[in-house]
């Protein structure tokens, strides 16, 4: 089985650490997915481990072998580009060929390797067509059977479905899913869209400036955030974020806890509660997205259906302290390992409680 | 009154034409059909002896031959330089700028000015060739004076004047190519050669194309050079067709002779031009 262990990776441009010290191991037959917003480096890592781009220290271990000065063509890796890198000139079927023929695959291989894909794909009929003639998906199509007839155990996405429209989008992010568990491919994938990080992977590695933010499922990173940039990266709309001092009652037991993040899901209207006035309500069919000030701070609230709240309502709101996360004022959790397993910290949360009233 | 506008919108551009383009064609063609003229027997309408004539010319062949080996000699040695030149200079190198503009030089330079730097490098004994042949204990040789060699310096000549110029359109073109293109067939294992012949030469036919037709051209149009190094000289070995028409038209005065010549360059350039068009055009693509 073929494993990446990715160790102590630095890339430096100029006085700029692009990546810092990154390690994680992305285990053998899963989906691990580098999310970040642009620039913090998760391309850049995913060009080291394909040798794409030099490695300023650290290594990249494929399949236990230490591969990091290595050929790419010798690393046993497939990978899709952003804009395919489908050769304009050849038509679909020379493009899929293309690194068979590089490597001197026997013809009769060659072929049955292409009908093989081919029809994972469905791109039968299109093999005579060039790039140009073909929609953005089945150039999408394309680039992945590439991938497959290279039966490399290993597989690089970088970000494969930003050049698709939604509707489509949806559609190859199961695809890709579904082809990475029935060829039990090792599968990198670089996105900055927390969406196909959290459908698709099996671990998530969050990166901010180069650096690990934090690494987990979706579920773990979604309930249990270790940092409120991690808070608000994930979900949309994205968690709230109060400072403390501005919520009645909550400071006086934990003094480090500086801000309090709760999910929009999590806010419920009722009668009893934070006072807010409503500045926004954007109805989405199956939900309503509220949009409330309380004071100089803007909440989100995600309410089921069709909300009967209007634009200058005043309103209350409140939540249940369980659902409630702590940041210090660096944004690191407070008492966040307990939050989701294992008893309760009840020093951290005691202090906030549903909501009363403010005189 | 919409055509009315067209065809006023139109004529600008069609005077210069007509003017300067399609009236001078035609009347070359007509031109050819007349015998030469001077003030005891003026010109008169002869058909085609003008024709038969230029077939007995046995200078007008050599001139023909002269020029198709000088097409032959230039034309493949300066685009292919063009090509590896552009993919040199397109990667990132130390001092590129300076490099890209050291291989554009001779595009810059006047033809004239170019033609007399290489008669330097070209006279016997004296010439910079000689003195470095020197050096090395070879004898001194008049590159321009023998009708052996005259033919192939000017060649070399054309292609170190023509080269960078091509040279520029490669590179333009590369310019946009994906950096994708290459990864992708790095990580497939692709040797650089297997790349630029599957990959980036059949890209570049368009280009080629572009280039090919200038190329031959100017294998017919450029003779400034003849004008400073040989005159055509020695024996009308180095002599070219445009030049022949030259010296018929300006030095022998007989224009009709010139315009029977220049119905045959025109043909040839023609010919040569709408072949490139059919046969590469079909298998090239553009994006």
């Amino acid at each position: 089985m073929t494993d990446i262990r990715v160790n102590r990776l630095v890339k430096q441009w100029d006085s700029i650490r692009a990546v810092d010290g990154v390690s994680f191991t992305a285990e053998a037959g899963t989906l691990t997915v580098l999310l970040g917003p642009s620039g913090c480096g998760k391309s850049t890592i995913l060009r080291m481990i394909a040798g794409l781009e030099s490695v300023d220290d650290g290594e990249v271990r494929i399949g236990g072998r230490n591969v990091t000065r290595r050929d790419p063509a010798k690393r046993g890796i497939s990978m899709v580009f952003q804009s395919y890198a489908l050769f304009p000139h050849l038509d679909v079927r020379e493009n899929i060929l293309f690194g068979l023929k590089v490597r001197r695959v026997d013809v009769a291989e060659r072929e049955s390797r292409l009908a093989e894909a081919a029809h994972m794909v469905g791109l039968e009929g299109l093999l005579d067509r060039r790039p140009a003639q073909l929609s953005g998906g089945q150039r999408q199509r394309t680039a992945l059977a590439r991938t497959i007839v290279a039966k490399q155990p290993v597989c690089l996405m970088d970000e494969p479905l930003s050049n698709l429209d939604a509707k489509l989008r949806a559609e190859m992010r199961d695809e890709i899913r579904q082809l990475q568990r029935r060829l039990d491919l090792t599968m990198i994938y670089v996105t900055h869209d927390q969406t196909e990080a959290m459908s698709m992977a099996d671990q998530v590695i969050l990166l901010r400036r180069g650096k690990i933010e934090q690494t987990g499922t979706p579920e773990e990173l979604y309930e249990n955030p270790l940092s409120d940039f991690v808070a608000r990266f994930l979900g949309t709309p994205a968690m709230n974020l109060l400072p403390v001092s501005a919520v009645e009652g909550a400071t006086a037991k934990h003094v480090k806890a500086a801000f309090l993040g709760i999910r929009p899901e999590k806010l419920r209207i009722c009668d009893a509660g934070m006072p807010v006035e409503v500045s926004a309500a954007d109805y989405m069919g199956a939900e309503t997205i509220l949009r409330m000030q309380y004071g100089d701070c803007t909440l989100m609230a995600r309410i089921e259906g069709r909300s009967r709240a209007r634009q200058g309502d005043r309103l209350h709101i409140a939540w249940d302290e369980n659902d409630a996360h702590l940041f210090d004022k660096d944004g690191k959790r407070l008492g966040g390992e307990s939050l989701s397993h294992g008893p309760t910290d009840d020093t951290v949360r005691s202090g906030i409680t549903a909501f009363r009233a403010s005189p | 009154m919409r055509h009315v506008y067209g065809w006023l919108l139109l004529t600008p551009a069609a005077i210069l034409l007509i003017a300067f383009t399609h009236f001078p064609t035609l009347a070359t063609v007509y031109e050819s059909l007349f015998s030469k003229g001077s003030t005891i027997r003026p010109s008169r309408f002869t058909g085609f002896s003008n024709y038969e004539s230029m077939m007995e010319d046995p200078v007008f062949w050599k001139v023909l031959t002269n020029n198709f080996w000088f097409a032959v000699g230039t034309i493949p040695l300066s685009v292919g330089l063009a090509i590896a030149m552009a993919l040199l200079v397109n990667r990132t190198l130390p001092g590129r700028s300076l490099l890209r503009l050291a291989y554009f030089t001779p595009t810059i330079l006047p033809m004239i000015a170019v033609a007399n730097i290489w008669l330097f490098f070209y006279s016997p004994d004296i010439g910079l060739i000689d003195q470095i042949l020197g050096s090395f204990g070879i004898a001194g040789h008049n590159w321009l004076g023998d009708p052996d060699t005259v033919l192939p310096a000017i060649i070399l000549m054309t292609v170190w004047k023509e080269a960078g110029f091509f040279m520029i359109f490669y590179l333009a073109a590369l310019q946009h190519f994906p950096e994708e293109l290459e990864e992708a067939a790095t990580l497939e294992g692709a040797s650089r050669w297997y790349y630029f012949r599957r990959v980036v030469f059949p890209l570049l036919m368009p280009t080629t194309l572009f280039v090919l037709i200038n190329a031959v051209l100017n294998s017919f149009k450029l003779v400034d050079h003849l004008f400073v190094l040989t005159k055509g000289g020695p024996n009308n070995a180095s002599n070219l067709l445009l030049y022949y028409i030259y010296e018929n038209a300006f030095s022998y005065f007989d224009t009709n002779y010139a315009a029977t010549l220049t119905v045959v360059l025109l043909v040839i350039l023609a010919v040569l031009a709408l072949a490139q068009f059919f046969f590469l055009d079909r298998r090239i693509h553009y994006r």
